[in-house]
């Protein structure tokens, strides 16, 4: 357990609200490991607790096998930390906000230049703008520069890819696997499900729990209903015949498509292939037109919903 | 200490890029001492008098050039009896009055009447002293009164002792009173804000998760305020010598050591106000009615707290403004050595300790 | 689509920022009862642009009229008659859940009758009915943006603007959101809406591309799909949105 994650039954509340219950989870040395879930799902809580700024109520976590009450100053010392605002100062250029953080970590920038170089090459033609005027995109990445120019051992992204654009978001998951070549290990929450397939082992979580933890595909793997994407020409009344038919499980939209899963009892006298064709004929006596019905695999999403 | 440098290098950018604050910081004083100086002045220029005059001879007629000719009195015009002159009170023409008896330059035992409008108390007592003191002068240059007289009671009563103000210049109170009001605003209000804005921005949580220690990002935060304000005082003190004519009689070195170690304790308040806020406005809103209010209305700047009742006057002591501005008045204008304000000294001393102590330790390293 | 009223039509709506042109020469109408996908990447200027359309910024140069008013001289009519919701800004946390409903139907001037009626209607409609009570800072991030909507459309404005209305929210309330925006719809509220979640762009009848201040894009979801050859709108936004040149 060289710089890994361990977290052992770690709850936390504030008043009456139960932001953990009881968590449990354990990343590897190296790894990139994705929490996902939405907002107040309880990252943030763990995150603060992983970087010694929260007490947990119950339970303990080392990171770097070091205690994180008891080594605290040590760890501080270990990790770097980007917490969900992006932290920079709005009145110090990109440039001096870069040197701060490097001299209040006892390192100069010149000494990790070749860690950051590829992200702040992206970014150095800005390098006398205050960071205030910089975009969504371009704040997120000097804010991962200042994270990372003391070389830490374990990396925390609190949410990095909240309300930056599809685009940013792609180039900055391509960062992440970059830093990872590096041996840092990466723990990054999101609320963007699509991102999880970009880590090497994600947790979901809602409510303060974990709902299941696992690769991304062994996770979509343990997906256990029927599941297929339906469309129409109407997709509002498609949605809402869908869940009135009798085998249906849930439905929700997703883009284009619904996605439909069947209820396991419902396949327990039919073949799926049965099904789909009383649906056909029910969705065709609802006078819908264009429809098109294929059996698909669940992504991270659908097996987010369907962990209740 | 390369990292403690920096820090405060970063804090110095704040102040110098955010141009509106840095002007109302290096502007603040001056508004303040011209405000103080010349607007809400509680001296007394040109009170308009009225003399009703049954005596009229030499004395009375040299008695009132001479009232006419300081910058307190202007003659609205003579009465010719007493209805007369209640009318003028009434009118609101006249704010004092002078009443010399018949046959005053001949009646050794004639007593002057000196009648004001106490529709402000504090006004008429200042003008009725003023006026005593420049009779009494008057008749004793004119050798009408002898020690003896004076003692018995003499012509006029109350007699006045202006010591150390013998102009009664209001700059002599307000001066250090506007050093203790500034040195709270800059160093309290700025350092709290300074720092809260950190927790708002949620650069407090980087620093925190980095490895300097927490009394570094506190020093490092009130050193650039400290230097600020000492620019203020000196910016106060050349004005009131050069503007206000208010002269430093005692040792300046030993004015400006009282005013950092006032500095330290408003500074420590701050740290203090910082630790028990969450947001810019709650900091700003506690320095302002928490540090400011006091030291207005406490320390003795505008209002005597010897008048207050028991209860603001016991509350008076913990204001640390209230000490400054006695050490000040004391050394500035009195010429006080260290020796005779070590009392004031020590109790800034006491209030600068404990209040840092107190904020160093609820000052916390993690986030609750 | 063809016969209906268009509440917002913009021609060469432009506003710059020195030499820095926020919005470059957009022209566009969305339809009556239109769900209208607002999508660029951080800085491309749609903030911008939905700020001169809410009539709280004035445009350099163009022309558009919102709701069928003038936006140079006709703000404070706009704002009479649009709604609007941001993921930042939307209800007063510590006012409690009918406190707010009560306070922007009065800002909206709902009649004091008709907004007892309407508060009750959408304490149901949400199923907050136990949560009337409770501080809106207690209630979970999905539910208050669910009420936001709600409030903001409480005047049955003609148009509802969101901007970035999902972020954050966990996906079943995600979709139940969508669900009231689709109702919205049906009675004819035209839905005004950006995201970053590209699947919601799916749900849109029209999306439209901002990149460097101007449209690249406008048309049908399914259209755009098949123009560039992809199959998610995830894959247009980034074939688009990947040619800015600008930083902001």
């Amino acid at each position: 357990m060289e710089n890994g994650i361990n977290i052992e039954g770690v709850s936390k509340g504030y008043g009456k609200v139960q932001a953990l219950r009881g968590l449990s989870l354990t990343v590897r040395p190296g790894e990139l490991f994705g929490l996902i879930g939405p907002d107040g799902a309880g990252k943030t809580t763990l995150f603060r607790i992983l970087t010694t700024l929260l007490l947990a109520d119950q339970g303990r976590a080392t990171v770097c096998g070091r205690d994180v009450v008891q080594e605290m100053m040590r760890i501080r010392q270990l990790v770097g930390y980007m917490p969900g605002r992006f932290s920079l100062y709005p009145d110090l250029s990109v440039e001096e906000n870069l040197r701060f953080f490097a001299t209040v970590f006892q390192t100069t920038v010149e000494e990790n230049m070749d860690l950051i170089r590829d992200i702040y090459v992206q970014i150095e033609s800005f390098r006398k703008r205050r960071a205030g005027k910089l975009s969504g995109g371009m704040k997120q990445k000097l804010a991962l520069c200042c994270a990372m120019i003391h070389r830490p051992e374990v990396l925390f992204l609190d949410e990095p890819t909240t309300g930056v654009d599809p685009v940013s978001r792609v180039e900055f998951w391509d960062m992440l696997d970059q830093l990872k070549t590096q041996g840092i290990t990466i723990l990054v929450s999101t609320p963007y499900m699509d991102e999880a397939s970009r880590c090497d082992r994600i947790a979901l979580m809602r409510d303060g729990q974990l709902l299941s933890v696992g690769t991304p595909s062994a996770i979509r793997s343990s997906y256990t209903h029927s599941l297929w994407a339906v469309r129409s020409a109407a997709m509002y009344p498609l949605l809402k015949d869908l869940r009135a038919f009798p085998a249906t499980f849930s439905c929700f939209a997703f883009g284009d498509t619904h996605h439909l899963a069947f209820r396991e009892e419902a396949l327990k006298n039919k073949t799926e292939d049965q099904l789909k064709e009383e649906l056909t004929a029910y969705l065709v006596e609802k006078k819908h037109t264009d429809l098109l019905l294929t059996k698909i695999e669940p992504g991270i999403e659908d097996c987010f919903m369907s962990l209740r | 200490m390369k990292q403690f440098i920096s820090f405060i290098q970063k804090e110095f950018y704040h102040i110098f890029r955010d141009g509106r604050t840095l002007f109302i910081l290096l502007a603040m004083p001056i508004v303040l001492l011209i405000l103080f100086g010349y607007a809400i002045t509680t001296e007394i220029k040109m009170a308009p008098v009225t003399i009703l005059d049954y005596s009229r001879d030499a004395v009375t007629r040299s008695i009132a050039d001479r009232l006419m000719a300081s910058e307190y009195f202007e003659l609205y015009r003579y009465s010719e009896n007493q209805d007369d002159v209640q009318a003028l009170f009434r009118q609101g023409k006249a704010k004092l009055a002078i009443v010399f008896p018949p046959h005053f330059a001949d009646d050794r035992d004639s007593r002057v009447q000196i009648l004001a409008d106490a529709t402000d108390p504090n006004e008429a007592t200042q003008l009725a002293s003023y006026a005593a003191a420049i009779i009494q002068a008057e008749l004793w240059e004119e050798q009408r009164i002898e020690m003896t007289t004076l003692a018995d009671g003499g012509r006029v009563t109350p007699v006045t002792h202006l010591l150390y103000n013998p102009q009664m210049k209001g700059a002599y109170n307000f001066v250090p009173g506007v050093m203790g009001l500034i040195l709270i605003l800059i160093c309290a209000l700025m350092t709290s804000v300074g720092i809260v804005r950190e927790k708002e921005m949620g650069t407090m949580e980087v620093l925190l998760v980095s490895p300097l220690k927490p009394l570094s990002i506190i020093v490092a935060k009130a050193i650039p305020y400290l230097l600020v304000s000492m620019v203020n005082v000196a910016t106060i003190l050349m004005l009131s010598y050069f503007l206000l004519e208010v002269p430093i009689v005692g040792s300046l070195t030993l004015l400006i050591g009282i005013s950092i170690l006032y500095a330290l304790v408003a500074l420590s308040l701050g740290l203090f106000i910082s630790t028990v806020t969450q947001t810019q406005q709650a900091a700003m809103l506690i320095s302002a009615l928490v540090l400011m209010l006091p030291v207005i209305l406490l320390s003795g700047m505008v209002f005597p707290v010897e008048n207050m009742p028991r209860l603001l006057q016991w509350f008076s002591h913990i204001v640390p403004a209230k000490w400054y501005i006695i050490a000040v008045k004391d050394v500035m204008i009195k010429g006080v050595p260290l020796s005779g304000v070590l009392k004031e000294v020590g109790i800034l001393l006491f209030m600068a300790f404990f209040i840092l102590v107190l904020s160093v330790k609820r000052f916390k390293t993690r986030l609750e | 689509m063809k016969n209906r009223a268009f509440v917002i039509e913009t021609d060469q709506l432009t506003k710059r920022f020195g030499n820095f042109t926020a919005v470059d020469h957009i022209s566009f109408r969305v339809a009556e009862g239109e769900i209208f996908g607002f999508l660029g990447a951080n800085g491309a200027g749609k903030t911008t642009a939905m700020r001169m359309l809410c009539g709280l910024s004035i445009p350099s140069s163009g022309q558009a009229t919102v709701a069928g008013y003038d936006i140079y001289k006709e703000s404070e009519q706009i704002k009479r008659h649009i709604g609007y919701m941001s993921q930042k800004f939307s209800l007063y946390g510590n006012l409690k859940v009918w406190e707010n409903i009560r306070l922007f139907g009065g800002i909206y001037g709902l009649p004091a009758k008709r907004l007892a009626d309407k508060t009750e209607e959408l304490l149901h409609t949400l199923g907050l009915e136990k949560e009337r009570e409770t501080l809106v800072d207690a209630l979970p991030l999905g539910w208050k943006q669910k009420l936001a909507f709600s409030v903001a459309i409480i005047h049955e404005p003609k148009i509802v603007f969101l901007d970035e209305p999902t972020g954050g929210v966990d996906p079943v309330t995600r979709r139940q959101f969508w669900e009231l925006i689709y109702e919205a719809a049906a009675r004819q509220i035209t839905v005004f809406v950006t995201t970053h979640y590209m699947d919601e762009a799916e749900y849109c009848d029209r999306v439209s591309i901002m990149v460097d201040g101007r449209i690249d894009a406008l048309d049908s979801p399914a259209a755009l799909k098949q123009n560039y050859g992809v199959t998610t709108m995830n894959e247009v936004f980034q074939a688009l949105a990947r040619k800015a040149t600008r930083e902001e």
